[in-house]
């Protein structure tokens, strides 16, 4: 009993001794869901922030990418850090709709961030007030192997008509003209994006995702005629694919072009490829005269509405959105950053051309399924994979895509 | 006190006994079951506040296509699953011999069972795999053309069948060995010195003597074919545009995968599927109470 009476006794001692250490200093609680290589650049972000803020203590608790999406409905009701990552748009309106997330536009008021971080701010911007901060966005466009182009005799197409044309000359060097992996369907939303962007324009599309428009309209049956136009030349068994295993395609020269996001540069590199011979374009121009919006899906950061230590967060918050923050997180990872005081590392030609390409943009949209509500985006998605397998069935995938459509925005 | 406990002890004592497993069943089956069916007849996103619509989701399930691929899907399963019963058998009367290193054999050909039905999945999906996979390949040599079988709508669910049948005929073989050793070696003397051989043996002798384990194999593969879900998550998530989806996995697509947020919607389809689990879970525990009381 003496034994236990000591140990127990020892035992409050550690215990009062570990408080008392960390007294001193405020923890804040972060879940993030990164990759490696993002997860060692917020690292060394979050030591800047330390040594600038000795009294906080920045607890990053990393998830699994994909398992991240389904945990944040748990951790946010139940067990709500500080800050959490998730995405601008559509994306994050159930929970500020569900009021999860809290309000931040005192943070862009004081910061200044309005101005800053302008091109996202729309984004991030539900009812008239401010829900997280971008730290990072992506061009999306069209990555294409320069072997494979030469190989085909093929020139870089400056229009539609011409890509189309050039797929004839990939067919008959037995190269797929576009290539894509529809397994995971995200990445086929890309090229229905660009289409219906580049084909109808960026204020229809954005109609289109906000449920004002059907989906049996004529002119997004005009989206899907441009598409059907290339679709002999796509990889034939996308569905059966992820987007890496297409990615290896191209690699390998088996494809000549994908519609990609700037985050598969790196695996296209780890490929083998180089500055040489992988080259990027804008996605052609369709419908001529239409005002050029880009694709540039931006990656936030939130406080749940149960944060403890909220005036820390805002802090965190005001400095991931800092000019200096976002270009060393974004030099480190190879994405853009959303300050427009940040600068890009000028010897990342992929960079400074998504640079370009979004500053010289008439308006961004985020992603499909990020416009998009999450139901929406699943059930389009779905019937985007259909149409590619099955291009005669698109009135009957548009008359479903519809009635989704009036069910869900209600 | 002690003179009611002494009274009745004989009847309080199973109780006593039987309390903290029913605690536990009470609180992880029986409630949530009920709040299932509750939650089903709310329009909720799992976040905010819940709406309560009646019937609406049920409504809704009857005119949803994705719901009868998800159903049509289920009696697939559930009709090829039954196979493993039969391969089972047969592995199991193969390897009930005495040679030398029988232990062995019989332990490779449990090995399937062993592995997780997501290394199962992932292993069937390479083999499928366009471009470079055994099964693609074979195909194509055969016939001159690959298919994808993961990424057609026609054969992909008889594609994950396949996987999850390996591991099932594994499990029913082991079911049916242990019911080997239990067969009485002196009928089967009787039967050999009335002459039977081959397949009246098989069919007059041995099966009725098996016929707790055919019941325990035909149970476990019901409940495993209509749970299933590991293999349509890993192989192809639902894909190719849903035509692989089982009612358990359309259930976790629309209530908890990344896209989905209905609630009440997967909470009626969960109804659903536990409605059809009910007709088989009450057949079996009937022939279980006759088969107790007949003793």
């Amino acid at each position: 009993m003496v034994h236990l009476a000591k140990g127990a006794l020892a035992l409050t001692a550690a215990l009062l001794l570990s408080t008392a250490a960390s007294a001193q200093q405020r923890v804040l609680k972060y879940n993030a869901d990164y990759d490696p290589i993002p997860l060692a650049a917020m690292e060394a972000l979050i030591a800047d922030f330390e040594a600038a803020n000795p009294d906080i203590d920045v607890q990053l608790n990393n998830f699994d990418h994909e398992g991240y999406k389904t945990a944040i409905r748990n951790f946010l009701t139940a067990d709500a850090p500080d800050l959490a990552n998730w995405y601008a748009g559509n994306r994050m309106a159930p929970f500020v709709a569900a009021g999860q997330f809290m309000d931040v536009s005192d943070v862009w008021e004081s910061a200044g961030l309005g101005d800053d971080l302008a091109s996202a701010k729309a984004s991030m911007t539900i009812d008239g007030k401010q829900w997280g901060v971008p730290y990072t966005y992506y061009q999306w466009g069209i990555y294409f192997n320069k072997d494979a182009y030469a190989a085909a005799g093929a020139e870089v197409p400056t229009t539609w008509a011409e890509f189309v044309s050039n797929c004839e000359k990939f067919a008959a060097a037995g190269v797929d003209c576009l290539t894509t992996g529809s397994k995971a369907l995200w990445p086929i939303a890309g090229i229905f994006d660009y289409l219906s962007l580049r084909t109808n324009g960026y204020e229809w599309h954005m109609d289109l995702t906000a449920g004002k428009v059907e989906w049996t309209d004529p002119k997004v049956k005009a989206v899907f005629a441009e598409w059907a136009k290339i679709l002999p030349y796509t990889t034939a068994n996308h569905a059966a694919i992820d987007w890496q295993d297409a990615a290896a395609l191209l690699v390998q020269g088996k494809a000549a072009n994908y519609v990609m996001g700037n985050f598969a540069v790196g695996t296209f590199k780890e490929g083998g490829m180089t500055n040489e011979n992988l080259g990027f374009m804008i996605f052609p121009e369709i419908t001529p005269g239409i005002p050029r919006a880009e694709e540039a899906p931006t990656d936030t950061i939130h406080i749940p509405a149960g944060a403890k230590n909220v005036e820390d967060a805002k802090a965190f918050l005001a400095f991931v959105a800092s000019a200096e923050a976002q270009t060393k997180w974004n030099t480190a990872v190879g994405q853009l950053p959303t300050n427009k005081n940040s600068s890009v590392p000028a010897d990342d030609p992929f960079l400074v051309a998504g640079f370009e390409a979004l500053s010289g943009a008439y308006a961004l949209a985020q992603f499909f399924d990020r416009d998009a509500p999450a139901e929406m985006a699943k059930v389009g998605m779905e019937g985007f994979q259909e149409f590619m397998v099955k291009p005669d069935n698109v009135d009957a995938i548009l008359d479903r895509l519809e009635k989704a459509r009036a069910r869900i925005y209600k | 006190m002690s003179a009611l406990w002494k009274a009745n002890q004989r009847r309080i004592a199973p109780w006593l006994f039987l309390a903290p497993g029913l605690f536990m069943f009470m609180i992880y089956v029986i409630i949530p079951i009920f709040q299932s069916i509750w939650v089903s007849f709310y329009d909720w996103d799992g976040l905010g506040a819940a709406r309560w619509i009646g019937t609406a989701n049920y409504i809704e399930l009857v005119d949803d296509d994705a719901f009868y691929t998800s159903l049509k899907n289920n009696v697939i399963w559930l009709v090829l699953y039954m196979l493993a019963v039969p391969a089972g058998l047969m592995i199991a009367i193969f390897l009930n011999q005495t040679i030398s290193g029988m232990r062995l054999y019989k332990s490779l050909f449990f090995f399937p069972f062993v592995i997780s039905q997501v290394v199962v999945g992932l292993m069937f999906s390479w083999f499928y795999a366009p471009n470079f996979g055994l099964f693609y390949n074979l195909l194509e040599w055969l016939t001159g053309k690959g298919t994808a079988v993961l990424a057609d709508d026609r054969y992909v669910t008889y594609g994950i069948i396949a996987a999850g049948l390996w591991p099932q005929i594994a499990y029913v073989m082991i079911l049916y060995l242990t019911g080997l050793n239990n067969v009485a070696p002196d009928q089967v003397e009787a039967a050999r010195l009335d002459g039977a051989k081959g397949w009246r043996m098989l069919w007059y002798v041995i099966l009725p003597q098996l016929r707790p384990a055919t019941f325990i194999a035909v149970v476990v593969t019901v409940i495993g074919a209509l749970r299933s879900f590991d293999l349509v998550s890993i192989m192809t998530n639902g894909g190719p545009y849903g035509s692989s989806r089982v009612l358990s996995f359309y259930m976790y697509e629309q209530a908890l995968s990344e896209y989905g947020y209905r609630m009440g919607y997967g909470a009626a389809i969960a109804v659903v599927l536990f409605a059809i689990m009910m007709i088989f879970i009450s057949g079996f525990i009937w022939k279980m109470w006759r088969d107790e009381t007949e003793r």
